[in-house]
């Protein structure tokens, strides 16, 4: 929704792992991705919360459980914004340092 | 060949209405717009549906049924590669659920069914993130992106 808040919730390592974990394995319940990650659960509570926030994570509730599932959409959103146009730029100062080169 | 299933949840906030967003969907002028192709069905359930590439050629990349349609709030269909679509295993099953979410609209597209570790599977991981931003992207701006640009070294296998 808001680049402010994904670039906030990516500059944390456990958020980072968090989504690396959901990356390998997607769907999974909370008491799942605290078998990996070194700290208390409420903690861990906190950091999905901020992922969540930040539409970077979504969760559904299957029965009893709640599975969390990595949501990339606005990494892309991220990634029109900041990275495409350099990605051209780039193209088009290579395309014009080819062209003084050749002496075209 | 593991049996394993997998699924994905997408969600994107789209300054809209339930209407535009369902209708982006369904309406084969507008996705033809955000989607490089366009999706053609009456929309009734049990109806075929396709997912036809919106140039000359119209190939058609995706085949499946219309499992359950509630304008402008639910739409579920089945989903399969047209070269496996006698194969039933082969079809995973997608939802796209529209709910209005303070002055914007949530879309969440869920893709469940999918074998686990499939170019399906892959395919669509890749492709859904990139229609879901042009989608959101065209009905903000009237702009749409270019769902089919990708880094010169990328693979192909979006969603096409």
């Amino acid at each position: 929704m808001d680049a402010d808040k994904v670039f906030k919730a990516l500059g944390d390592p456990t958020r980072t792992k968090v989504l690396d974990l959901l990356y390998e394995k997607n769907g999974q319940t909370l008491g799942q991705l605290c078998e990996h990650l070194d700290m208390a659960r409420q903690s861990v509570t906190q950091h999905i919360g901020i992922l969540e926030s930040a539409n970077l994570v979504s969760t559904v509730r299957r029965g009893r459980e709640k599975l969390h599932f990595i949501n990339p959409v606005p990494l892309q959103e991220v990634y029109e914004r900041w990275v495409r146009k350099f990605e051209r730029q780039r193209l088009s100062l290579l395309h014009d340092l080819k062209k003084e080169l050749e002496g075209d | 060949m593991s049996n394993e299933k997998t699924s994905f949840v997408y969600v994107t906030y789209i300054r809209s209405t339930p209407e535009k967003v369902f209708e982006a969907i369904t309406r084969p002028e507008i996705a033809r717009r955000y989607w490089g192709h366009e999706n053609v069905s009456d929309w009734k359930p049990g109806s075929a549906w396709q997912h036809v590439r919106a140039n000359e050629q119209r190939t058609v990349n995706i085949v499946g049924k219309v499992v359950e349609v509630t304008p402008p709030t639910r739409l579920v269909i089945t989903w399969a590669s047209p070269s496996q679509a006698t194969d039933p295993s082969s079809f995973s099953r997608v939802s796209f659920d529209v709910a209005p979410y303070e002055d914007m609209v949530r879309l969440t597209v869920t893709h469940d069914e999918l074998e686990a570790g499939s170019g399906m599977a892959k395919g669509i991981q890749q492709g859904w993130p990139i229609v879901l931003s042009s989608l959101k992207s065209l009905l903000e701006t009237g702009q749409g992106i270019d769902v089919f640009a990708k880094p010169k070294a990328a693979s192909s296998g979006s969603l096409s």
